[in-house]
């Protein structure tokens, strides 16, 4: 999984993925999307086009980075999401709390 | 080491191997059951209808109470039983699979845990080895590194936070292992080597979210004292919530698929975020109405129509979160529209307005926040007097707060202290399988003294109780009927302390003085209830098929304050939020005896022999001609003894001494 974060803003980021979002990165993601955070980016906009695969404990690392972001008084929001991706937020029905954005333009501008 | 086998070979009788026997067995049970509830409601409709003695009201009442209690657990128990499931040779382990063994410990010896460490270490399937120290002891990582298994202590993140005991031990390394499939074990409990290789094929199925094996100990003496063994529960309990796919997952010797852990934590968590928007809603509402109440005459033409408006905005943020809406999507509607009301009373009295403002602090926004994790904080303070301006503005500062959940989500559920029984709750809630396989596979070791055995059976009985209480199966969303009364069945049975009281107290009173509970013990009492009590034994006997379960009965009776005890901590805990007492299980043998821990059974035996001396000495002189009632209340007042008895053995067992 390749992780890169790009700045969007003075307090926005978007952090683009690249592989899958599985348990074998969910640690790493979850403390990377919390370090950005603490940089700053109060918002974070996860890129989620090359995303080929995702299981819940990778779910579960966005879920840390929401909390991180909602902690500071920000937000984390999901763009570009795929249909497996976008299967498994229906069936976790995490898509109630992590609503998906077309893309990144929408993802940051929203709210 | 097995105890009894599942069903043993009688072919001197008839030529049927070990599956015609189980067919037979399983097939036998069925009609019990049935037979069973019928006899019991051909027995109860007659007592509540024409036996009562209304002479005594109050007595009869309680002890026909009583008696509904039990019939209840004989059919929440048959239901249960009924579609008993015996697995026989499990599928066999695919290889490749990534596998972690966790070994839960806190405070236990490390020579203890060098056994488990040890065996688990050697274990045949390929696999991780993990001591998960909760006890952050230097000695314990030295021995873990010096048998090669790695070592896991709470990381930083916890730091401040509640640790939640075994459930936090065990999340805190699911974040820092990565295995597909996690089989979990008590510190002393020692695995076979085949253990995975034994569990793992059950998991070919992709819907099979845990495989629970027997907890066996031991280090049990003979005669098992404390009742340590659970040979009924790890058996024929498990083997009948296993056909409603509800076998329950007991803390350790299981493995768990952990994929499932993290949907199923995913999904509690999106739960949870709902009930916290709809409590809050909730609370709105009744600032509210409030101040509906408490308008002026001078004030109503200018906010009530605001205080309207928000009631409306109130119900229809509700109406959205039942048709499934986002969270953001509702919450947002909601703000725009408490911003509308609050522009129209701006528009009507800004000085006003300016004035109350000054009335929240922003202490208040703190308080709320924290009180959406607390039911009564939260009730106090939408009872608190505001006037109708400030109780908009406390709605309006209410909002943000529901959007900024700031919450993590938990593989392992936190609501009571048998996080074992509330995850594989959830697990089934959420559509996943289960698996009992009746195959021991690990060594355990039970508490070594009554007071210790005590502080487990509190913990168990305390935990079941708070998922009853929070997360009551009858309720839960995505629970099968079957499964309903499988969690049940177990739940109902931590209750039975008031109901042994009754049972207890019964012949006392009717042999001391006189009062008699049934208008008459008339033969058709007796051809009512002797038919119901024989099949109901016999039910009991065939579904222990050969397995000890004297010890288990005694104790589910004699217990009865601990049961007591359980219930009304559990409650206080759940209800004002008051702490459990709880204490982890000592594995190291206190020494002492133990009489002062049973007083109340004590107690009753004395009422109960001073009863029966009192009920034949006036018999014997003449002082009372009813013979048959005095006999059937000596008979029962003896059986109770008997019962009663063993923590008697229990507080004054001395262990051999140790070498």
């Amino acid at each position: 999984m390749e992780i890169i974060i790009n700045p969007a803003g003075e307090h926005a980021a978007v952090v683009q993925l690249r592989g899958r979002l599985d348990l074998l990165v969910a640690s790493e993601v979850k403390q990377r999307l919390a370090k950005a955070v603490q940089e700053g980016f109060r918002l974070l906009v996860i890129d989620m086009s090359d995303v080929s695969f995702v299981d819940s404990s990778g779910l579960g690392a966005l879920i840390g980075g929401l909390k991180a972001a909602r902690m500071a008084g920000g937000d984390l929001r999901l763009a570009s999401v795929g249909a497996q991706a976008m299967a498994m937020l229906e069936l976790t029905t995490l898509n109630r709390v992590l609503r998906p954005y077309p893309n990144v333009a929408e993802a940051l501008q929203a709210g | 080491m097995r105890v009894v086998s599942t069903a043993p070979t009688r072919q001197r009788l008839i030529d049927w191997g070990q599956e015609e026997w189980a067919a037979f067995r399983r097939g036998l049970i069925k009609i019990l059951v049935v037979t069973n509830l019928v006899l019991g409601a051909y027995y109860l409709l007659w007592r509540g209808t024409a036996s009562l003695n209304w002479d005594a009201w109050l007595f009869a009442l309680a002890l026909f109470a009583a008696e509904l209690y039990s019939y209840t657990s004989s059919f929440l128990f048959g239901v249960t039983v009924f579609r008993l499931r015996e697995r026989g040779e499990p599928p066999p382990a695919p290889a490749g699979l990534r596998v972690d063994v966790y070994i839960t410990c806190y405070n236990e010896p490390v020579e203890l845990v060098r056994k488990t460490v040890r065996a688990a270490v050697a274990i045949r399937y390929p696999h991780q080895t993990y001591l998960l120290d909760d006890g952050d002891n230097p000695a314990m990582r030295a021995m873990a590194c010096e048998e090669g298994c790695g070592y896991i202590t709470r990381s930083a993140v916890w730091k401040g936070f509640d640790r939640h005991a075994k459930a936090g031990n065990l999340m805190n390394a699911l974040e820092q292992t990565t295995g597909d499939f996690i089989l979990i074990l008590d510190a002393d409990q020692v695995p076979l080597p085949q253990i995975l290789d034994r569990t793992l094929g059950y998991f070919n199925d992709p819907r099979v979210a845990f495989v629970q094996t027997p907890q066996y100990f031991i280090n049990v003496p003979p005669g098992d004292p404390f009742g340590s063994q659970a040979p009924l529960f790890y058996g024929p309990i498990q083997q009948g919530k296993d056909g409603w796919n509800a076998a329950f997952f007991c803390g350790s010797n299981a493995v768990l698929r952990r994929e499932a852990l993290a949907r199923t934590g995913i999904h509690f968590f999106v739960r949870d975020v709902e009930r916290r928007i709809r409590r809050a809603l909730r609370e709105a509402d009744t600032v509210i109405r409030r101040a509906q109440r408490k308008l002026m005459r001078t004030e109503r033409q200018q906010i009530a129509p605001a205080l309207r408006a928000l009631c409306r905005a109130v119900s229809d943020a509700r109406r959205e979160l039942d048709r499934g809406d986002t969270f953001q999507e509702v919450t947002e509607r909601f703000q725009r529209r408490v911003e509308e009301a609050a522009r129209m009373v701006v528009a009507a009295d800004l000085q006003q307005i300016m004035a109350d403002l000054a009335e929240i602090q922003a202490a208040e926004a703190a308080e709320i926040m924290r009180s959406l994790h607390d039911e009564a904080v939260l009730a106090e303070l939408a009872r608190r007097d505001r006037s109708p301006l400030a109780a908009i503005e406390t709605v309006r500062q209410l909002v943000p707060l529901l959007v900024n959940e700031a919450m993590d989500y938990l593989p392992i559920s936190t609501i009571s202290v048998t996080e074992d029984m509330s995850t594989s709750m959830r697990l089934h809630a959420t559509g996943w399988r289960s698996v009992y396989h009746d195959e021991i596979l690990a060594h355990g070791l039970a508490p070594e003294d009554l007071r210790s055995a005590l502080q487990q059976r509190l913990r168990w009985a305390q935990g079941t109780i708070q998922v009853f209480l929070r997360e009551n199966p009858l309720l839960l969303p995505g629970l099968s009927i079957g499964q309903r009364i499988a969690y049940l069945d177990t739940m109902w049975s931590y209750f039975s302390g008031v109901p042994t009281v009754i049972y207890l107290i019964a012949p006392v009173l009717f042999l001391m003085f006189g009062l008699l509970p049934v208008n008459a013990l008339s033969a058709e009492f007796f051809w009512r209830l002797t038919p119901y009590l024989l099949v109901n034994q016999l039910l009991f006997a065939v579904i222990s098929w050969g397995r000890p379960t004297w010890r288990g009965q005694q104790y589910s009776l004699a217990l009865f304050p601990l049961w007591i005890k359980a219930v009304v901590t559990a409650a206080a805990n759940v209800w004002f939020g008051k702490k459990l007492g709880f204490i982890v299980t000592p594995k190291t043998r206190q020494a002492g005896r133990y009489l002062g821990l049973v007083r109340w059974q004590l107690l009753m035996m004395v009422l109960l022999t001073v009863a029966i001396g009192v009920g034949l000495a006036q018999l014997a002189l003449g002082w009372r001609s009813d013979g048959l009632p005095v006999l059937v209340n000596v008979f029962w007042a003896v059986y109770d003894l008997v019962m009663l008895s063993v923590v008697i053995d229990a507080a004054l067992y001395q262990p051999p001494e140790e070498q």
